[in-house]
């Protein structure tokens, strides 16, 4: 195949990524979206691998069907609650297989650029490899988080800026110190020093981030994968590859904006770690009693109400209440009750991670909702149903300009008549931060297992 | 401990302190549960009912006070029509007592009970604060009391609530004020609206408006300034100006309506005069007034206490028992705000009582401690008002001080500033090649940013796993140089290959996965 043909193949497969992402703008055409993607990644492959400058195809089509098959096994296995999961070592795979591209045309000598452009060419490589590294250690860690492997904590070293940006500092003496020495065709141990250094910056940044803004820091590394195609990209003078690259990188970009944006907090911040370590006053300390309710009573109110939202946060997610919400949400229906759902951005672990649940539990995706769709509306709701959220409905996050979470959008059920907390314990929420909510006079708690409660409510409800 | 109902005495009261539910989770709190035979009769609740769930039935009241620790009623302990002797003096030395009091008003009882040493709490002196509401009897009998009040005034209204048309003539709803919307007012306005009532509203504490109005009942405002609100919750005595002001709307109001359901009252105090005789006289036959003070003297100038009356062709219910008359329905709730002070008292479930003077809901209720008068309480620390926020300015003025080194208007363009001078920087070294890469992936950037800023929130995910399948487009690179000479370079590429293709089949399948559950 002639280079020509090749360019132009390149050129349809970006425009086919192009339409991918932008068919996921509803979900009518985000399943053509999906195949166009498909199509424009197997034009891409298929060009290349008839490219000039392919000849053996061994070791290509062995990878390739290994890595498929790998790669389809999973998508195939993987629960919807451990989608965050799932995202964030395919991250890290993008980190890696960055770092081994830039290696391999690091020791690539075949290139024979001088001068500037050679400089250009080395600077792509490494800097290619710093930004695969750090994804690569970043989204190792933070699957480990997700997974509970590491406690979600956030890990606060003492001096932790200054150790970053020592990192940071080393990183450009040895940037330098490696093109000094590639002038004379060595440079690999600069390299291979810098390269260690990206793993440890990777790890320690994500180690600093607390699990509340784990959306923020998926989505991020999510945005740092496609700078790092994008480099690869630059390094390998392809076009393609930056295209996709820089769509990535800014998609992950914009989500992570999204995301701080959600919860009220600075892009730069939850980079530095750390949650509530600010200054500040002290948050106001929540006083007054929690009223409990049971399952029987919850049905009762569930059949008394017109207007139903059910909240769900991350603790439906561990529940596996999904299941349960759904058959519920059928059986209020079917008694001609409006139900919805309020869908907060940073409700779970990742952006969307609600939506792909009660997608899975076969919810229609209709009577889901954004939060700015609804928050107006809390007033004309009779029941809304708490299921394992916390922070994204604590009052004190409008009215307490001391507590942690102040000015984060909330979900502001409590101006409906009555919400239904369902709560395992009355432990705090992610953040770390007591909750007036519950002790409102028109909340009523229902403690336990989400799954297990919902599933008496359920039975109360057929009874 | 032994805690004992007698059958109440007062004529007329058929409410009864406990029932078969309350009893059961008393006991679990480890307390024996003694009831006087047939005292639940008047509610519709049998002994046998009673013994089901292990209480045990007493005979006569006299066995039924001595053995009991603990004594719960329902009024306030008085003279035992039967057995010639006060229930007072059957109460045992140093012995506890919980019923309504009303100590304000009963100086000689709290006395003679001071005298018998006992410990006494009221259930009418619950402090109103959220923590006590569940045992708050006041609001749970006040709100019978709204409920019944339209029921009562239905019977004797001599029209439908609701307006018709029907082949026969059209039938106007009925207007119906309800003057103090406390918790009986409110009752009263939802119950007459669900009737199909008109129904307006006056309270004197502005903040109650909001209440009115959602339950779709109008608030009549008076043209006057003045807080009605006094403390905890309650409505306190008016000026005289706005007394006149209030009256002047009442009369008006008067020959309008055909029901008037007055629930106003001020703690310790006989009930405002809000009604008058000439108001009464402007009314249309047929109209009624129900009168819920009646018991503190009545708002209306004509009431008389416990009785139906007519004057001026206006029917006048004074019943002071409207509770009573729902007694099984009030028995339940009172017997269930009984069981919350007792969950209060027993804190370790083992059957005993604390009367923990610290504990404020405790400290408010309890009117005699150990011979000891405590009526009446330091006022309650928090009233329904929220306190003012004192921290808040000063930690807005902290802000302000970090922010005013740079102002900000300059620091929006540093950024910019900083970009610019790097893509110069960049410019003036950069060859042609890499401009031409750079102009792509500085264009790239842009289409993603107006392309993902379309993508619906719901979406999310599957955009996550659809990118991370894109971004498996490094395998191009690595599909490259799979075929270098140098051996390690293939391995390299080969490895990348493998973890690209991981990549792109994971995240394309997953996808695919995910859209599929998205239905309508």
């Amino acid at each position: 195949m002639s280079q020509s043909l090749v360019t132009m193949s390149y050129i349809v497969a970006t425009i086919l990524f192009i339409f991918s992402l932008s068919g996921l703008s509803n979900q009518e055409t985000a399943r053509k979206g999906n195949y166009y993607g498909m199509l424009g990644m197997a034009i891409a492959i298929i060009a290349t691998a008839l490219s000039a400058s392919v000849t053996s195809y061994a070791i290509l089509i062995v990878a390739l069907l290994i890595g498929g098959a790998i790669g389809a096994r999973a998508a195939l296995k993987v629960e919807m609650t451990q989608m965050p999961e799932l995202v964030a070592i395919m991250h890290s795979l993008v980190g890696m297989a960055a770092v081994l591209v830039g290696y391999a045309n690091f020791m690539d000598s075949s290139t024979n650029l001088v001068g500037v452009e050679k400089n250009i060419h080395e600077i792509e490589i490494y800097i290619g490899i710093l930004i695969g590294a750090v994804t690569f250690s970043g989204s190792v860690i933070a699957f480990c988080k997700l997974s509970e492997r590491i406690s979600g904590k956030p890990m606060l070293l003492p001096g932790r800026h200054w150790l970053n940006l020592g990192l940071l500092v080393a990183a450009i003496v040895l940037g330098w110190m490696f093109l000094q020495q590639t002038e004379n065709g060595g440079g690999s141990l600069p390299l291979w020093i810098m390269t260690g250094i990206a793993l440890v910056f990777g790890i320690h940044m994500v180690m600093a981030i607390g699990g509340a803004d784990m959306p923020v820091v998926v989505s991020m590394l999510n945005s740092y994968s496609g700078w790092a195609a994008a480099a690869t990209g630059f390094m390998l003078s392809n076009d393609l590859l930056i295209v996709t690259g820089a769509l990535v990188g800014s998609s992950g970009a914009i989500l992570s904006y999204i995301m701080c944006r959600a919860m009220n907090r600075n892009f730069i911040s939850v980079i530095a770690g750390g949650f509530g370590t600010g200054s500040g006053g002290e948050a106001a300390v929540i006083e007054g009693e929690v009223q409990p309710i049971s399952a029987d009573e919850t049905a009762q109110l569930l059949l008394d109400a017109k207007n139903i939202m059910i909240i769900p946060g991350y603790g439906m997610a561990v529940a596996q209440a999904q299941h349960t919400v759904n058959e519920i949400t059928k059986l209020l229906r079917d008694k001609g009750k409006k139900v919805g759902f309020g869908i907060h951005p940073v409700a779970g672990r990742m952006p969307g991670h609600m939506n792909v649940l009660l997608a899975e539990a076969k919810v229609p995706y209709d009577i889901v909702y954004e939060m700015d769709e609804i928050n107006e509306d809390w007033a004309h709701v009779d029941v809304s149903i708490v299921i394992g959220a916390n922070d994204i409905v604590n009052p004190s996050a409008l009215d307490d300009p001391n507590s942690p979470i102040a000015g984060m959008p909330v979900l502001e059920c409590w101006k409906g008549e009555t919400t239904v907390v369902l709560k395992r314990s009355m432990a705090s929420g992610y953040a770390g931060v007591g909750n007036p909510l519950f002790v409102l006079e028109n909340t009523r708690m229902l403690f336990g297992d989400a799954n297990a409660t919902m599933q008496a409510v359920l039975k109360a409800l057929k009874g | 401990m032994k805690i004992g109902i007698p059958k109440e005495i007062h004529p007329g009261e058929k409410r009864v302190a406990t029932t078969p539910e309350a009893a059961e989770q008393i006991i679990k709190l480890g307390f024996s549960v003694l009831v006087e035979s047939g005292a639940g009769l008047a509610a519709n609740i049998s002994d046998e009912a009673y013994k089901e769930v292990g209480v045990e039935i007493v005979d006569n009241a006299k066995t039924l006070w001595k053995s009991a620790d603990i004594v719960m009623k329902v009024r306030a302990p008085e003279q035992h029509p039967e057995l010639a002797l006060d229930e007072i003096d059957m109460l045992s030395e140093g012995g506890r007592l919980i019923s309504f009091i009303w100590p304000a008003q009963n100086d000689v009882l709290m006395q003679k009970l001071a005298a018998k040493n006992a410990t006494v709490l009221a259930m009418d002196s619950v402090p109103r604060m959220s923590r006590a509401q569940k045992l708050d009897a006041l609001s749970s009998m006040a709100n019978i009391a709204g409920y019944r009040a339209v029921i009562e005034a239905a019977q004797h209204f001599g029209r439908f609530f609701t307006g018709q048309i029907t082949a026969a003539g059209k039938i106007p709803p009925a207007k119906v004020l309800v003057i103090g919307a406390g918790v009986a007012g409110l009752a009263a306005i939802g119950t007459a609206k669900s009737m199909g009532a008109i129904v307006r509203a006056f309270d004197t504490r502005p903040e109650v408006k909001e209440q009115i109005e959602s339950m779709d009942a109008e608030f009549l405002m008076l043209d006057f300034k003045e807080e009605g609100t006094g403390t905890g919750g309650y409505a306190k005595t008016m000026s005289k100006e706005f007394i006149e002001a209030e009256m002047a709307l009442f009369a008006r109001q008067a020959m309008e309506v055909d029901i008037i359901i007055t629930t106003a009252l001020i703690p310790g105090k006989p009930a405002p005069k809000l009604i008058t005789e000439g108001m009464v006289k402007s009314m249309k036959p047929g109209s009624i007034i129900v009168d819920l003070a009646a018991e503190q003297g009545g708002n209306c100038a004509l009431t008389e206490k416990d009785q139906v009356v007519v004057k001026h062709g206006v029917t006048i219910i004074g019943y002071s028992n409207l509770p009573s008359r729902l007694a099984n329905q009030s028995s339940q709730l009172y017997a269930t705000n009984l069981r919350h002070l007792l969950t209060e008292l027993c804190p370790e479930k083992n059957g005993t009582i604390n009367v923990n003077m610290d504990d404020e809901v405790i400290r408010g209720t309890t009117v005699i401690k150990e011979g000891k008068i405590t009526w009446p309480p330091p006022p309650p620390k928090l009233s329904a008002a929220p306190a003012p926020q004192t921290e808040a300015p000063a930690y807005a003025s902290v802000q302000e001080q970090k922010k005013s080194v740079v102002p900000d208007s300059i620091k929006q363009f540093i950024p910019l500033v900083i970009v610019g001078l790097a893509l110069f920087g960049i410019g003036s070294v950069a060859p042609a090649s890499f401009m031409t890469h750079f102009t792509v992936f500085v264009l790239a950037c842009f289409i993603g940013y107006q392309v993902i800023w379309n993508v619906s929130a719901s979406l999310h995910t599957p955009l996550m796993s659809v990118t991370n399948a894109i971004s498996g487009i490094i395998v191009i690179g690595a599909l490259v140089q799979v075929s270098a000479p140098d051996s390690n370079i293939s391995i390299l590429a080969g490895l990348a290959i493998l973890i690209a293709s991981i990549n792109i089949a994971g995240g394309f399948l997953v996808t695919r996965r995910m859209l599929e559950m998205f239905r309508k």
